[in-house]
């Protein structure tokens, strides 16, 4: 290697270096923005707004929300109220969808066993939800145990009332 | 009895010696990394003798672990009647770890034992000896830039056997199998953290990139200056990276995703 003509081998391995971190580069590029689509809604302008369950079941943080399929946003963070025992969901939704003030959130599985998410359902009022407000009108995750405890119970019910 | 006993205790007293040597002769390593910064001549030429010519194996096998991925995979979760989460399931586990672990290995192998033999070849001609009388220090001059070499190339590479890899997965579930495309790209890009997955495989295969780069240059440098004292080298860096690149792996693991 030491014998070579240094200017024209100098010169190419420049160029093959270059191809070689080029490369490097583009695929981790590609890692970024086609396998895990970075920035293709996380930088958006964005506003927060509120919204209190009873229940929230498997709901997680960065969780997608939802108005008619379409992800308008994401769960920014989840808390809990000591004074009402609810939980407190603030969403971050793009700045470029509003939504009126009797809007409904829903929690919601994506299939049967699959992840949950938000799903806005847009209310007919002509005021529209501002930034750090509270969206009053929610309903709560759908919770397996208690959908199979309370068939159960009618159940046992109709059964008692037959004998 | 005192025998087995002083035979336990000398193999205690060399395995801390080592590991003091090895620490002290990274701490010289790291020590001549700016004077190596100052020469990119010399990395450049490292980057191309470690990382050009480890793209051909990294691309073959990545492409053919994101097949083996794809196909294995479609046949486990088509039985729970998952299959649009083929995508996930192979970026996950390329990002996560085979990216990063598999190209370390095969970068101990391609390029690590290269580094091992030739930096032992170099101490077994005097060579090393000989800068040092010249008063070039060659742990600034000769070891130093490979080092920053591996650690650049390593993440790179790691990057590239998982992008190769997925689209290898994507030929084969989409192509071959027939899963659907749009459901494919949604699932991973739903479930793919960027900083989260490919952050942390990047930070793992830096990590091993400095693994990898100092055990075959340290096992090099302190190699018998004998031909059989170079092959030994050669193998016990293999040996050594792959055993390290592993363990490694479980701790960084266990320190990046356990908690979550």
């Amino acid at each position: 290697m030491l014998w070579r003509d240094p200017v024209k081998s100098n010169r190419w391995i420049d160029v093959m270096v270059g191809g070689f971190v080029l490369l490097g580069l583009a695929a981790l590029l590609f890692l970024a923005l086609k396998a895990a689509n970075l920035g293709s809604f996380s930088s958006g302008p964005a506003y927060e707004a509120r919204a209190r369950f009873d229940n929230i079941g498997g709901l997680k943080v960065r969780a997608p929300v939802k108005s008619a399929g379409v992800v308008v946003g994401r769960v920014a963070s989840i808390g809990f109220d000591d004074k009402t025992y609810q939980a407190v969901v603030s969403l971050s939704l793009d700045e470029r969808y509003r939504f009126p003030k009797d809007s409904t959130v829903k929690i919601l599985t994506s299939g049967l066993l699959g992840e949950q998410y938000l799903g806005i359902e847009a209310g007919v009022e002509d005021k529209m939800i501002g930034a750090g407000e509270t969206i009053a009108m929610t309903q709560s995750a759908v919770v397996l145990e208690n959908l199979i405890s309370q068939f159960l119970y009618s159940k046992a019910a109709d059964g008692g009332k037959k004998e | 009895m005192t025998t087995w006993l002083a035979s336990l205790g000398a193999w205690t007293i060399g395995a801390v010696a080592l590991l003091g040597h090895a620490a002290r002769f990274f701490l010289r390593l790291c020590a001549a990394l700016p004077a190596a910064c100052l020469r990119p001549r010399l990395i450049v030429d490292q980057l191309h003798f470690i990382g050009n010519r480890s793209l051909s194996i990294i691309g073959v096998s990545g492409l053919f672990v994101g097949f083996v991925l794809g196909l294995q995979g479609y046949y486990t979760l088509q039985r729970y009647g998952s299959a649009e989460a083929l995508g996930l399931l192979v970026a996950l586990s390329l990002v996560r770890e085979l990216g990063p672990v598999v190209a370390a290995l095969l970068f101990a192998g391609r390029a690590g034992t290269s580094l091992t033999a030739e930096v032992g070849l170099m101490k077994a001609g005097e060579q090393l000896a000989a800068m040092e009388m010249m008063a070039v220090d060659p742990v600034a001059r000769i070891l130093a830039p490979r080092f920053i070499a591996a650690l650049i190339a390593m993440p790179l590479l790691a990057a590239m056997f998982s992008a190769i890899g997925i689209l290898g997965g994507w030929a084969v579930g989409v192509g071959l199998i027939g899963v659907d495309a749009g459901a494919f790209w949604s699932q991973m890009q739903a479930g793919v953290d960027v900083f989260k997955d490919v952050g942390n495989g990047v930070i793992k295969s830096a990590v091993f990139g400095v693994i990898c780069g100092f055990i075959a240059l340290y096992v090099g440098h302190e190699s018998q200056p004998t031909p059989e004292g170079v092959a030994r080298a050669t193998t016990t860096t293999v040996v050594a990276s792959s055993l390290a690149v592993l363990g490694f792996d479980f701790i960084l693991t266990a320190l990046m995703f356990g908690a979550t």
